[in-house]
């Protein structure tokens, strides 16, 4: 345990020290208070639901730019240690190599969280101060939206840190680390979506889609912000989706748990095998 | 301590794939002992070290480092174990007390020793200075403070004086007899034989993963057999010498002759030497070198 916060305390140091810590949050700041100030615009003042409009663009923003800060943060993680020469060291220490997988994973959730309550903080106090009577609903949508962005954070940070554990050089892991992001963020909802063209129906049904939606995190998030509350689905345009998807929040929040907890044991498997 | 050997390593190899860098080694060190790994760069000496640190696993034999496996990585074990890595390398962002706090923590010391240790290296003024602005000296002096962490049995230093100016250096082997006088294990490797004299008690020399030679270094002296030389001058020309020199050595450059002659030989030769009285005006005797040494055993290593 203590070995798990030295590491941890150790690793949000060096973020904090190499500004990633402030680079994240001013990114994620900047985002949501434009979001929040600029994107209210087009509804005009009528639309008593700012919160909402704010909710749906910011979370599909956030699936673009937190797994690629999240991937950034972690897939040097061990690869870069082993290749700087630091790790032989540490591990030369009273540690177990879980610990080190596990505190650094630690270490960035913090750098992470610390990214997003504050910029997306920031924009809850923005609304807070221009809009007027937003619903209770709206804000709990929000509230919904932070949370499950740090579920998303933790996913791609844990499968970051299972490139940095398998790859060989640094270059591969940041090799690796952005055709992930793509796939994840871009292909992958491309080729379903040329699939469901191409299909027409005939032969994939709902359950099917559902079961591939699982299977990438981004889209788990997504279902999470824009089904799981009626207001934003509505504005989303995901109304209609959100009708026939019956994955509930829990099997969602699982699926992206899932995500974090398998990278991360398949990332300390590999690094407790590799000879340093 | 109950231990017979600090370090026992039986018959040990690793390969990785096809490379064999260390081949049946067998080794031993007891308490108090600071043996000294000598051999080129690629003989196997940081592959020796990694397998008693446990960081990596034997592919034969067997590894015993304070009376355990390392590779099963005992707490307890662990921390009475100091380690130099050949290129010590930090995070360039911390500064000296923030990165000895980190590793104390892991070794449980509380935070106060890392000052007085700072002091010890001589790093008492740059402690709170990021460590990307130091030299190679001083991070060098950073990564012998942090194996010295915990007053640990056993030090592992893997080439710890290269990039050292020879004024450090010899501050450097100073700490080491103390450290092994006060009953810790040393465990030290380098290429720099010469600089061993009068620090390690033992040497083992390496070669392409296999041990060449295991002992003090006055056995391995005798072992090696190496003429000592000796060069007579004397006061008139060559043809003006006592005819046993002429004899028995080889003349050089005007007034000398070089002889060689072997322990056993040298006083005989010597006393001979005196007292041909005025003829011979001086005497040189040069022992061989630890470089000389290694030098013949790697030959012999070569032979093979």
């Amino acid at each position: 345990m203590i070995n798990l916060v030295a590491i941890a305390d150790k690793e949000l140091r060096e973020a904090v020290r190499n500004r990633w810590v402030v680079a994240a949050t001013l990114l994620l700041g900047a985002l949501a208070l434009s979001l929040t100030l600029l994107g209210s615009t087009p509804t005009g003042t009528t639309g008593a639901n700012a919160l909402d409009v704010v909710v749906v663009s910011l979370s599909s923003l956030t699936i673009l730019l937190l797994p690629l800060i999240a991937l950034l943060i972690s897939h040097d993680t061990l690869v870069g240690e082993v290749e700087r020469g630091t790790m032989l060291l540490l591990l030369g220490y009273p540690v177990a190599r879980w610990q080190v997988v596990l505190g650094k994973f630690i270490g960035h959730m913090i750098v992470l969280a610390i990214a997003t309550l504050v910029g997306f903080g920031a924009a809850g106090v923005a609304i807070l101060v221009t809009a007027r009577d937003v619903a209770a609903e709206s804000w709990a949508a929000f509230a919904a939206m932070i949370g499950s962005s740090l579920l998303l954070g933790g996913t791609f940070l844990a499968i970051g840190t299972c490139v940095s554990a398998l790859a060989r050089s640094r270059g591969a892991a940041a090799a690796v680390a952005i055709g992930l992001w793509l796939v994840f963020v871009v292909v992958y909802d491309l080729a379903l979506l040329g699939l469901l063209v191409a299909d027409q129906g005939a032969h994939i049904g709902a359950g099917a889609i559902e079961a591939v939606l699982l299977f990438n995190p981004t889209d788990a998030y997504r279902l999470l912000n824009l089904t799981g509350f009626a207001n934003v689905s509505l504005f989303s345009g995901m109304a209609g989706l959100a009708g026939t998807v019956s994955l509930g929040v829990p099997t969602l929040v699982a699926a992206l748990v899932a995500w974090t907890v398998v990278p991360l044991a398949a990332a300390t498997a590999a690094f407790a095998r590799k000879e340093i | 301590m109950t231990e017979a050997h600090v370090i026992e390593l039986h018959r040990v190899a690793k390969h990785f794939g096809k490379v064999e860098a260390v081949r049946d080694v067998s080794l031993s060190a007891g308490a108090g002992e600071c043996v000294a790994l000598v051999g080129h760069n690629g003989a196997g000496k940081t592959t020796l070290m990694k397998l008693m640190l446990g960081l990596l696993h034997p592919s034969r034999g067997d590894v015993r480092v304070l009376g355990h496996d390392p590779c099963a990585g005992a707490f307890a074990v662990r921390r009475r174990i100091g380690f130099l890595p050949e290129t010590i390398a930090f995070n360039p962002a911390l500064t000296a007390t923030e990165m000895l706090r980190f590793y104390a923590t892991l070794k449980r010391e509380p935070r106060s020793v890392v000052a007085p240790l700072l002091a010890r290296v001589g790093l008492a003024a740059a402690a709170d200075r990021r460590i990307g602005t130091y030299s190679k000296g001083m991070r060098q002096r950073l990564g012998l403070a942090q194996a010295l962490l915990g007053e640990p049995a056993l030090l592992f230093l893997d080439e710890p004086t290269t990039g050292l100016d020879p004024a450090l250096r010899g501050q450097f082997y100073g700490l080491i007899r103390d450290l092994a006088g006060a009953g810790a294990t040393v465990l030290i490797s380098t290429h720099a034989l010469g600089e061993l004299e009068g620090v390690a008690d033992r040497v083992v020399i390496l070669d392409r993963g296999e041990v060449l030679a295991d002992g003090s270094l006055g056995e391995l002296r005798r072992l090696a057999h190496l003429p000592i030389r000796v060069r007579v001058k004397v006061a008139g020309p060559h043809a003006a010498a006592p005819a046993w020199l002429r004899d028995a050595g080889q003349a050089v450059n005007g007034h000398h002759f070089d002889l060689t002659c072997t322990p056993d030989t040298k006083m005989a030769l010597l006393r001979r030497a005196v007292e041909s009285g005025s003829a011979v005006d001086d005497i040189e005797v040069a022992e061989p070198t630890l470089d000389d040494l290694y030098a013949h055993f790697l030959s012999r290593g070569d032979a093979r």
